[in-house]
């Protein structure tokens, strides 16, 4: 079976530095791909090609189709939304409208047809309406009732991460790049957070690349691991293999000072 | 700190409804609790009272009524520009000038014989009205596909110069056509059919009903797509874009709207004028326009409507000596009951004004005759009642005006930095100072004296609510 998605020889500097240097990666239908790496490393900047905001050499494909000099809006219409690193909500809207916001992309009203309130911009806001009560209803009682009327700006840390995820299933993507979901969370809401990162892909189909630092919820996710450094692929495989990989743990912790001196 | 286990943004709201009790806390607690077609319906209750008042009453009550409602179309359009799209468009007084223009020169002798008045291409309005809206619309668009490289204050200073660009380019561009400086004159007015609107009243009730239905029509927008989608661009374009909204479009679509709606109100303004003028489109009617929106509130469509009501019916009201002095008087009984409290302290500076303004007076009297004699700029009851109270010297030097009103905003400047006691007792000569700069400088001026009352209105406006009178908070980064 041919991968969801499927970078080749992707390459990207700014100026000198090279960012991304001939990096291979897929990632197959329902699965969960980490992408790991110390600071630096270029795992957001894969995010970045992947969803156009930077335009690299070489070839991206989704679903069979071309990335590479679409527009990052055209990407997610295609199916594949991210979440942000550096949370990215639009703040001074509610909770309901950051996730009804994000149904742009397979919405068709016209203004004219909205203004007027004609039978396509009738049936498209009761389905929207349906898709945020369902999205947000995913998160349990951690996003219900009352806090759909809240401007997002009042949530909780963790609850705008929750809010991320919902908005970036309410595209209707198949596809999920969660950047960081578990940064900045406690020990619990880090437990739970992958608990819901398995249930997006159990539950709801969703395939899922993700970026993380937080090695128990890598262990925890994901069917197999990638180790990036200098923007190059050092190994991938399963999460104890990359681990236990010399180049793995030089990268993280340096040279072993009994290598250097023979 | 709220409890624990309390959301904080519950906590929060609880909060405030705490500490504003009174008249605030209703008025909060009125406007969260009114729906959104009530309120429409309201606008439209005191649009038609007005209209029934107007109706046998004077010409200027139905120019002010005609000017309010004007103001609040011109204020809705920006509202979608500004509020929504959250784009800082200097140049939206062109979209209002070109639709103005355009329909003038499709209702006058512009393309024919403007000298002689003959000839020329006279269409009736339900043409001539959407051919501007549309042109305009179109010329939005343009303007907005210009505009995409540009964001936050480059947009603003590149949109200023089409703003002032339009007005020295009907000025001086085909003269023969646009009429240069001095204008199109002698326009045809409204006509559908048989019927035509031949009066300011008739077009005070166009631009209601115009008004009413673009409200309505604009709420719907908002709650649609499209809304959330500008509003989703102000707040983070680059996460609007990957979550699959098309930001440059919609900011097209945003430039687009705004133009369409102020080239309405464009085409209104030059009917009911019968003639257009370059200057009409000046910064000046600009900054009133962004006036109208920011104390009303950005993003909202009844703040925008209410701050047309407030900043023209201000601006009217500051034309008349009379009336001028009701406004002026009235904010400062209104900002002295608010900001001092308990009463007990009021009574004290009131009693402190009035003692040390019946002191200073007799003081300076005694030194010098001459230096009481003028008489208060303020016009009926107000210049009698304040004759043997505030300083005003025979023949209203404008020196003694200039210098006092710079020391009446140093004085203002100090009590705003000083706490407690010391405050109530800087108050009083302020004030004081405050009401002889008025009477001897400020009311000779009126034209100046508007612009300055409106900005106080919005310093202060800002300073209590941020947001705006009919806003709601917004946060940049948290």
């Amino acid at each position: 079976m041919a991968p969801l998605l499927e970078l080749e020889r992707v390459s990207l500097a700014f100026g000198g530095l090279r960012a991304l240097h001939e990096l291979d990666l897929h990632v197959n239908e329902h699965e969960i791909v980490s992408v790991i790496g110390p600071n630096g490393a270029g795992k957001s900047t894969v995010f970045n090609v992947v969803t156009g905001i930077y335009q690299p050499a070489g070839d991206i494909r989704f679903d069979g189709e071309r990335l590479i000099g679409r527009s990052p809006h055209a990407i997610t219409r295609l199916g594949l939304a991210r979440t942000f690193q550096s949370l990215r909500l639009f703040l001074n809207m509610t909770v309901r409208e950051n996730v009804t916001a994000a149904t742009y992309g397979w919405t068709h009203a016209t203004p004219l047809e909205s203004m007027l309130r004609l039978p396509r911009a009738r049936r498209e806001a009761r389905e929207v309406e349906a898709r945020a009560q369902e999205v947000l209803g995913f998160f349990g009682q951690r996003l219900q009732g009352y806090r759909f009327d809240q401007p997002a700006y009042s949530l909780s840390y963790a609850n705008r991460r929750r809010l991320e995820i919902a908005r970036a299933m309410a595209t209707g993507a198949r596809m999920l790049l969660l950047d960081e979901p578990a940064a900045g969370m406690n020990p619990n809401e880090t437990h739970e957070i992958t608990e819901l990162i398995g249930r997006l892909r159990d539950e709801r189909g969703y395939t899922i690349l993700v970026i993380e630092h937080d090695m128990h919820v890598v262990e925890g996710i994901s069917d197999r691991v990638v180790a990036l450094d200098h923007g190059e692929k050092l190994t991938e495989g399963t999460f104890h293999e990359v681990a236990n990989h010399p180049q793995v743990i030089e990268a993280y912790l340096g040279r072993n000072p009994e290598a250097l001196q023979k | 700190m709220a409890p624990i286990g309390v959301d904080e943004w519950v906590a929060r709201s609880g909060d405030r409804r705490e500490r504003h009790g009174g008249w605030r806390g209703g008025f909060a607690r009125v406007d969260e609790r009114l729906g959104w077609w009530p309120r429409l319906l309201l606008v439209g209750v005191a649009a038609f009272v007005y209209g029934e008042f107007i109706a046998n009453g004077n010409i200027n009550f139905a120019q002010t009524g005609f000017n309010v409602v004007l103001y609040a179309l011109l204020a809705l359009g920006l509202n979608i520009v500004v509020g929504w799209a959250g784009l800082l468009d200097l140049g939206y007084i062109a979209f209002f000038g070109a639709g103005a223009y355009v329909y003038a020169m499709f209702s006058s002798h512009a393309f024919g014989n403007l000298a002689a008045g003959t000839g020329g291409v006279i269409l009736p309005a339900v043409a001539s009205i959407p051919i501007a809206v549309v042109g305009v619309a179109v010329l939005g668009l343009l303007i907005g596909l210009v505009a995409l490289r540009l964001s936050g204050d480059y947009l603003a200073i590149v949109t200023l110069f089409v703003g002032q660009a339009f007005a020295e380019a009907v000025n001086s561009v085909a003269p023969s056509t646009l009429g240069g400086a001095n204008g199109l004159f002698g326009l045809n007015n409204f006509q559908v059919g048989n019927a035509m609107i031949g009066s300011t009243i008739g077009y005070y009730w166009f631009a209601v009903i115009a008004l009413l239905v673009l409200m309505a029509l604009l709420h719907l927008l908002d709650t649609s797509r499209t809304g959330r989608a500008w509003r989703a661009v102000r707040d983070d374009p680059l996460a609007a874009e990957a979550m699959s909204i098309p930001v440059n479009r919609v900011k097209v679509m945003a430039f687009t709207f705004g133009a369409a709606v102020a080239a309405l109100a464009g085409t209104v303004f030059a009917a009911q004028q019968s003639s257009v003028f370059s200057t009409n489109f000046s910064a000046n009617t600009l900054i009133l326009i962004y006036a109208c929106l920011v104390l009303g509130g950005a993003g909202s469509i009844s703040g925008a409507v209410l701050g047309g009501v407030v900043v023209t019916v201000a601006q009217q009201l500051l034309t008349s000596p009379l009336d001028s002095a009701y406004l002026f008087y009235g904010v400062l009984i209104i900002a002295l009951v608010a900001r001092v409290r308990p009463w007990r302290h009021l009574a004290a500076v009131v009693a402190g004004i009035i003692a040390f303004g019946l002191a200073t007076r007799a003081i300076v009297g005694a030194i010098s005759a001459r230096a009481v004699a003028g008489s208060p700029g303020s016009a009926g009851w107000f210049a009698h009642a304040l004759k043997h109270f505030v300083i005003v010297p025979s023949g209203s030097p404008l020196t003694y005006g200039n210098v006092l009103y710079i020391v009446a905003i140093v004085m203002l400047v100090v009590v705003v930095q000083l706490k407690g006691v010391r405050r109530l007792i800087a108050v009083v000569p302020t004030v004081y100072i405050g009401m002889c700069c008025w009477e001897a400088r400020l009311t000779l001026d009126p034209g100046i004296t508007a612009q300055i009352m409106i900005g106080a209105i919005l310093i202060v406006t800002m300073a209590a609510r941020p947001q705006g009178l009919l806003g709601s908070r917004r946060v940049e980064v948290v």
